[in-house]
């Protein structure tokens, strides 16, 4: 019964993730659209351009969203000599979940917070602070690197790359948008489909949210489905919860994170309120735990 | 006659494509189990590399526990060289039990305890242990995927058909439960 509560949860929140991305797909073609409209009026130009313009912007963020997230964490490769202790937890955790070992990253911070990053499971990187590696013992570390591990094998570390990017471009589009419109009224007023226009803008003013809480709502799914999975592999769900018990204690507020990149770690790295936080309370994720 | 033919037409593709996923599906699933036991014979190779490396670091500081050693070695020879399941469960079993008396007598040295090799040694060895028990562990997760979908409606009339037979699980003996966790 209990395996079977693990491989459920996991398929349901596979699903409810791709019509999450899909929403935020549509969400960032109607943004992109209207942009075009304002830009080029009703030409297919401008549909064009929009679509390569766009398109080579997620394409370069995609391609390099993993070594600039470890960048910008400040994090430094753990070698074996020194971390042999980390270096062996993951490995072994790899060969339970059958991936690739993925690169090992070590960030130099008090804070207890780990995450995970990368494309795909071949190419995926872990970063753990050293706050981390000195609070917790072996069962807890491998409880919070096998949580680390599901987030790569469940393809989670690809879809919240995508997530960052995604959302970094409604926001910028409808930002734009935004300015040229109120421009060109002032430019050209009286021209332009009036009612086409305010539908135009609602999208864009509504856009960036939407796509913000659905990015909050899918980070949140992700961490309950990867503390299951991470129960899974451990066979030992009370390594992981007595981790996020001492997390909970000595606090994850991590210095060089930021609101784009919150989603990503192991728990919240910076301290907000609970409506719009990316990561469940803590709490309820040790009840879930301690329920399996 | 015409939407009859269409219809016949297009059941044969669904079924053709139906079939030819289930058959993909299975075929990755026993090459995953293949990789799996791979995988453990991996890390067991790894564990015989490092017993002639933790034996020269313990000699180093333990003099007069010769016959110790010997049973280490022998045991680590014994182990590479046998053949067949059982025997070399066996096998495996004896090199534990050895290296855990090993690092017993380990345990009334303080200067080797503190050697920064001998640490290195210790983690390495813990965390071979770790991973053999892993590699395990994802050894019969294979095998249940597997064995659950040769058995389930619809996969089991392709498997029947293509010669698809369960698996067996990895169990482990029951003095070896007890001698994999090597105390330090």
């Amino acid at each position: 019964m209990q395996r079977l509560s693990f491989y459920d949860e996991i398929s349901a929140n596979k699903r409810n993730s791709y019509i999450l991305v899909f929403l935020v797909f549509v969400f960032a073609f109607a943004a992109a659209y209207v942009f075009s409209l304002v830009l080029f009026g009703e030409s297919l130009f401008g549909l064009l351009f929009t679509f390569v313009a766009s398109s080579a912007y997620i394409y370069f963020t995609y391609s390099n969203a993993d070594k600039i997230l470890l960048g910008f964490s400040g994090a430094r490769e753990a070698k074996k000599e020194e971390f042999p202790y980390l270096v062996n937890v993951v490995e072994g955790l790899s060969i339970a979940a059958g991936i690739p070992t993925p690169k090992i990253y070590v960030i130099d911070d008090p804070a207890m917070n780990a995450f995970a990053t990368g494309l795909s499971p071949q190419k995926a990187s872990v970063a753990f602070t050293t706050g981390l590696l000195s609070n917790l013992n072996r069962a807890e570390l491998e409880g919070v690197a096998a949580h680390e591990i599901s987030h790569i094998k469940n393809y989670d570390s690809r879809l919240a790359t995508l997530m960052v990017v995604m959302v970094g471009l409604i926001a910028i589009l409808s930002d734009v948008g935004l300015r040229m419109m109120f421009r060109s009224r002032n430019l050209r007023s009286g021209k332009g489909g009036g009612a086409f226009i305010l539908l135009g803008l609602v999208v864009l003013i509504l856009a960036p949210f939407i796509a913000q809480i659905v990015r909050l709502a899918l980070s949140r799914r992700r961490e309950y489905l990867a503390d299951a999975t991470a129960a899974q592999l451990t066979r030992y769900p009370e390594g992981l919860a007595s981790a996020l018990e001492k997390i909970k204690k000595v606090g994850s507020a991590v210095k060089n994170a930021s609101d784009a990149s919150a989603p990503i770690y192991f728990a919240n790295p910076i301290s907000v309120g609970q409506l719009f936080s990316t990561h469940p309370p803590i709490d309820e994720r040790i009840r879930r735990l301690r329920s399996m | 006659m015409d939407i009859l033919l269409l219809a016949f037409g297009a059941a044969f593709l669904f079924f053709g494509l139906a079939f030819i996923l289930m058959y993909n599906s299975l075929v990755q699933k026993k090459i995953q189990i293949e990789n799996a036991w791979s995988q453990i014979d991996v890390q067991l190779k790894r564990r015989y590399d490092l017993v002639p490396n933790l034996v020269e670091t313990v000699k180093g500081y333990v003099k007069h526990e010769k016959a110790l050693f010997e049973n280490v070695t022998k045991a680590r020879a014994a182990a590479l060289g046998a053949t067949g399941v059982s025997d070399k469960a066996q096998a495996e079993n004896m090199l534990s039990s050895t290296l855990k008396s090993l690092f017993a007598v380990a345990e009334n040295y303080p200067d080797l305890k503190a050697n920064e090799n001998f640490k290195m040694l210790q983690e390495e060895l813990a965390g071979i242990e770790n991973k053999i028990a892993y590699a395990r562990q994802f050894y019969n997760d294979s095998v249940l995927s597997y064995n659950t979908a040769i058995h389930s409606v619809p996969t089991n009339v392709v498997a029947a058909m293509f010669g698809f037979t369960p698996k067996e699980f990895f169990r482990a003996e029951e003095s070896e439960k007890q001698s994999v966790k090597v105390q330090f």
